[in-house]
């Protein structure tokens, strides 16, 4: 009986009729409002692109709108010397070395706990569920000193590790796993529990054990949740600052690229029109990510997974 | 610039892409293993504590046992002597102005104004775009901000802002709309304590606008997710049944995405209430724009030594204030699991 | 089974990783590195590389750089962990004067050439260095600033026939004639993020110094002297007469002093027709000026006069200052590499490249690379009465009060007693920690 596409019905009104104007002009309202919307929110990253094409004394003296007309004095300097910036190459490479696991950690994490938080019974279950989302609230530059003096002790630093031959960033990955997994797991929790529970029920009569229901049905179930869920947890690390140089540190070796873009400004602000450029070059990885989660933001996953 | 750096370390990238899901994956294997081969009657007594062990000790290591620190040294003054609730008089002293009153008062703008409007706007940025057949494009447009780093946002938003002398062309993107639309005076936004309708003043207005414009993003990608996980037939039938789309979406629509509508909305009330970066950048506080968070880092780090006895105050009072969101959460997810 | 042979698959997959990793991980063993932390970013990196490219190569130590504006958080988090930088340089005392009273830095006396030291720099930069006054050096300065420098475009002067001030009083005449040819004579530009209010403060402590002198100045900054007293008020008051009744002297007002950025702060002086006439900034400001017009020529389209003296007996008063070094680990590398920061020749590459004055006297004046940063190196390095930006040497708490003050006051100068009562409030808490 399930149909697994909301369709829109075939309009039945008679054309140039009231009901029928009213459903087209709705339509057209829709869209005015909808791509009115856009260009609004639109115009202050509108702003900034067109400010990173011009040359700072332009910027100093006049808006970036009066770059729209005549004489049209852009420039691609900024963009020029952003990408000259020192240590860009290592900074992008050891970004993905940071974000990748700092993203896959506490969202495998995350989800594994979920899953036992929504389908799971244990004692204190509830309690520990409110405290993990109570932990949302804790500001992270109290837990820095704490956690590094800690680390510190146990020799768990850069340089240690890679004495070792283990990749610095460890305590790195791991902060940002701490950091994530309040929100991480309060989203997961929460889609995981909106599954229907006859979906379990018939998965423990076909006979399958905790594993398979966890990876061949919630998984493939809670896809656009946890495709959220990784978008923002890489957006959060991709374009994180601090966290990264309290836990490794800003030397070129292993500081991210946002250190090499933040420090194209001088300490007495010379050259801040260079970070105008670096905020569309650092914007590139995030979109990509995100553009290409998009396909799993389709509805109707849920329906046709009960049979009758 | 190298970029030949990106081929040397490649292998250790790979390596680690591979690894850290192959030791995660195995970890969970590993443990449903161990619980297989333990009696039937324990093992719905261990298998939960594997899956969430991994996520409580670091979430312990990292959250928990300097949260609990610091709540102990809220008591305490620098040297570690207990002084009760001295610090907490401190913050708490001098109402209305004195202590962290301005920055209670300014939190509470933060979570009334911030939470929701990017909880109103993001549930209907989800239900328009849903609509339309270049929903994909314009919800990466609105998703923009997001991807874009908080320093680069707070530039945008000075921008947006700058100021110059009545009479004077201007630079900042609303005073020039002020002065040639509206034919007003330039405002200082940020600068400004002016107050909007008697109450907001106008600087903590464009701060909050400022941080807005960066997370609407946020709301409007999970609650359109939740949108999306609604099943069609539901819709269909209420089409079915002759009931107009407002109908929909107040008893068919809303009501099964409100526990996603708790979700975000407890997450943006906790925001409001931890924002930092964009007064941190803006203002630091001046002009009786100070937020919790910022009181607390300047505390921290623009004393010295650091005046970890009254941080601690200013964060333990931001964690109370979380309170209520807790209980009101609690309430909801027995409400869900009765149902269930 | 299906798990079983999945386990044994992990497993393997695992050990190869390890392999790799462990193969490809370690360091290769070298003449040692020093980490150095620093707020050089920028411009100010590359020269900062360009100083340090001799000593890495002859020595073949390498050098671990990490800058960062936010150097007052990570270098307190670093340290409170038991993991320093070798060297730290910070733009101002305050952080490094701390560490040294809490013993977390090392004594410079047997790293450093003190002989040498003290014949090449003046006083001021050792007394600076000796914080805990018990004749050990903490800190030691490599590169400089002059403050108090009123930047003005000669050009526009000369197109009015003004004359540049050589007194306070001429000063506040050409003030006055400015006016009355209508235009406002100053450009004053306060925000600067979280520092808003510094180049006001810059203005203040400099009256303070040249109208009442080295030892109320001394006794101000070090929370002996109140801000209520008549020296400090007066100093306020005098400030207020260059900004005029309800900053009419200043273009744009208070609205736009708070909310224009510094180093914009000079943008309108050289606006046709000028907004302003003068504009009082550090030496630094001239790299803005470059920036915001490429094709300006130093002496020719910006030159600067420094702020005439008010009180005769303080003549040559000017306001200081610079970056300092202190050493945390003691190790062979750090050491050599503190060393090396004070000779002259290392302080001259930079000085060359412009931006920096050295406060070495062994630093050739041919070295400055045009004739504006060659007077001011002159300046500093003959000043009689040199003293240290007294807001960076104050308490961060007071600095940070110090500074909102002066917003405060911007936007109502009518509040002064009041500001100043709770100055006197902040001072009282802020000295003792």
């Amino acid at each position: 009986m399930s149909v697994a596409t909301a369709t829109r019905q075939e309009s039945l009104a008679v054309p140039f009729s009231p009901r029928w104007l009213a459903e087209r002009l709705s339509g057209a309202v829709l869209h005015v409002v909808v791509i009115g919307l856009t260009v609004a929110w639109m115009v202050p990253a509108i702003g900034l692109l067109i400010t990173s094409l011009r040359l700072p004394s332009d910027i100093a003296n006049s808006g970036w709108w009066t770059a729209l007309s005549p004489p049209f004095k852009f420039t691609v300097d900024n963009y020029s010397q952003m990408l000259q910036a020192s240590n860009l190459g290592q900074g992008f490479f050891n970004s993905f070395m940071i974000s990748i696991p700092a993203v896959i950690i506490p969202v495998t994490i995350a989800a594994f706990a979920a899953y036992a938080f929504s389908w799971m019974k244990f004692p204190g279950r509830d309690w520990i569920f409110l405290a993990l989302v109570g932990l949302l609230a804790v500001p992270l530059q109290l837990t820095f000193i704490p956690v590094t003096t800690v680390f510190v002790k146990l020799g768990f630093t850069p340089d240690h590790l890679t004495a070792i031959g283990l990749p610095p960033f460890i305590p790195l990955w791991l902060a940002h796993a701490g950091y994530g997994l309040p929100f991480s797991i309060y989203l997961l929790a929460n889609f995981f529990r909106a599954l229907p529970s006859d979906l379990f029920e018939s998965a423990e009569i076909d006979g399958a054990g905790m594993l398979t229901v966890f990876f061949r049905i919630v998984v493939p179930l809670s896809v656009p949740a946890i495709a959220s869920l990784v978008i923002f947890q890489f957006l959060w690390v991709w374009n994180d600052l601090l966290v990264a140089l309290i836990y490794v540190g800003g030397t070129p070796n292993v500081a991210p690229v946002t250190v090499s873009l933040v420090n194209l400004v001088g300490s007495y602000g010379q050259n801040y029109q260079l970070l105008t450029a670096a905020a569309f070059f650092s914007m590139i990885v995030p979109l990509v990510v995100f553009l290409s989660l998009q396909r799993y933001f389709v509805r109707g996953i849920l329906a046709g997974s009960v049979k009758g | 610039m190298d970029w030949s750096v990106l081929l040397t370390d490649l292998p250790t990238l790979v390596a680690v892409v591979i690894g850290v899901p192959a030791v995660l994956a195995a970890y969970i294997v590993g443990g449903e293993y161990l619980v297989r081969r333990l009696p039937d009657k324990n093992r719905p007594a261990v298998r939960p504590w594997i899956w969430v062990a991994p996520a409580l000790l670091l979430v312990a290591g990292f959250l928990v046992l300097p949260a609990a620190g610091t709540i102990v040294q809220s008591f305490q003054d620098n040297r570690g002597n207990f002084v009760a609730f001295t610090n907490f008089g401190n913050q708490l002293g001098g109402f209305p102005t004195g202590g962290a009153w301005i920055a209670i008062r300014d939190n509470l703008f933060w979570l009334i104004f911030y939470t929701l409007f990017v909880l109103a706007f993001g549930l209907l940025l989800a239900v328009l775009f849903d609509r339309v057949p270049y929903e994909k494009i314009v919800k990466s447009l609105i998703f923009l901000p997001m991807a874009i780093s908080s320093v680069a946002t707070v530039i945008i938003w000075k921008f947006m802002y700058a100021y110059q002398p009545p009479g004077q062309p201007q630079t900042g993107t609303l005073n020039f709309l002020l002065s040639t639309v509206f034919h007003q005076d330039p405002r200082t936004w940020i600068q400004d304590t002016t107050p909007i309708l008697g109450l907001l003043p106008l600087n903590n207005l464009a701060i909050i606008a400022a941080a807005v414009w960066g997370i609407v993003g946020f709301s409007m990608v999970i609650l359109s997710a939740a949108l999306k996980g609604i099943p069609g037939d539901l819709l269909e039938a209420a089409r079915v049944d002759g009931a107009g789309e407002i109908t929909i979406f107040r008893r068919v629509i809303f009501p099964l995405m409100m526990p996603t509508v708790v979700v975000v909305g407890t997450t943006l009330v906790i925001f409001a209430l931890k924002a930092f970066d964009t007064v941190y950048a803006m203002t630091n506080g001046n002009y009786d724009t100070d937020v919790l968070a910022n009181r607390m880092y300047k505390l921290l780090y623009q004393h010295f030594p650091s005046d970890y006895a009254n941080a601690s105050a200013v964060a333990v009072i931001l964690l109370a204030t979380v309170i209520p969101v807790l209980i009101f959460n609690l309430r909801q997810f027995r409400a869900v699991e009765a149902r269930r | 089974m299906r798990s079983s042979s999945l386990i044994r698959a992990l497993v393997v997959t695992m050990a190869a990783v390890f392999a790799t990793v462990a193969c490809g991980g370690g360091g290769t063993a070298n003449a040692g590195s020093v980490k150095v932390m620093a707020t050089w970013t920028g411009v100010e990196q590359a020269s900062f590389m360009a100083v340090m490219k001799p000593f890495t190569d002859s020595t073949g130590i390498t050098l671990q750089y990490e800058a960062s504006r936010d150097q007052d958080a990570l270098l307190t988090t670093r340290v409170a962990a038991g993991n320093p930088p070798d060297l730290a340089a910070a733009p101002s005392p305050t952080l490094l004067t701390n560490f040294a009273k809490t013993g977390k830095v090392k004594a410079l006396n047997n790293v450093v050439d003190m002989t040498a030291l003290q014949s090449e720099v003046s006083k001021t930069w050792i007394d600076l260095g000796e914080p805990t006054g018990d004749g050990k050096l903490y800190q030691v300065f490599s590169w400089v600033a002059l403050k108090g420098l009123i930047w003005y475009d000669p050009k526009n002067f000369q197109a009015k026939g003004y004359n540049v001030p050589n007194s306070w009083d001429s000063l506040l005449q050409l003030q006055q004639t400015i006016k009355s040819g209508g235009t406002t004579p100053w450009c004053i530009a306060l925000e600067s993020g979280a520092a808003s209010g510094w180049p006001g403060s810059d203005w203040v402590k400099e009256i303070v110094l040249s109208q009442s002198g080295p030892s109320v100045y001394d006794n101000w900054w070090q929370g002996k002297q109140k801000w209520t007293s008549p020296e400090i008020k007066l100093a306020w008051q005098t400030w207020g007469q260059i900004l005029g009744a309800n900053d009419a002297n200043v273009y744009g007002g208070s609205k736009t002093m708070v909310s224009t950025n510094f180093a914009d702060g000079g943008t309108p002086l050289f606006q046709n027709p000028p907004k302003c006439y003068m504009h009082n900034q550090a030496s630094f400001i001239t790299a803005n000026f470059q920036s915001a017009d490429p094709q300006a020529v130093a002496g020719t389209d910006y030159n600067f006069f420094p702020l005439p003296d008010i009180t005769s007996q303080f003549a040559g008063a000017h306001v200081v200052s610079g970056d300092a070094w202190s050493m945390f680990n003691d190790t062979p590398q750090a050491e050599k590499m503190i060393k090396y920061l004070t000779t002259a020749d290392a302080q001259a590459i930079w000085v060359k490249r412009g931006g920096k004055i050295s406060p070495d006297n062994k630093v050739p004046l041919e070295d400055y690379p045009d004739a504006l940063s060659k007077s001011t190196a002159q300046i500093l390095v003959q000043t009689k009465i040199g003293k240290y930006d007294a807001g960076d040497l104050m308490p961060t708490d007071m600095k940070n009060a110090y500074w909102g003050a002066v917003l405060k006051f911007a936007q109502n100068q009518g509040q002064l007693n009041s500001i100043l009562a709770s100055l006197d409030a902040v001072q009282a808490k802020a000295y003792t920690s």
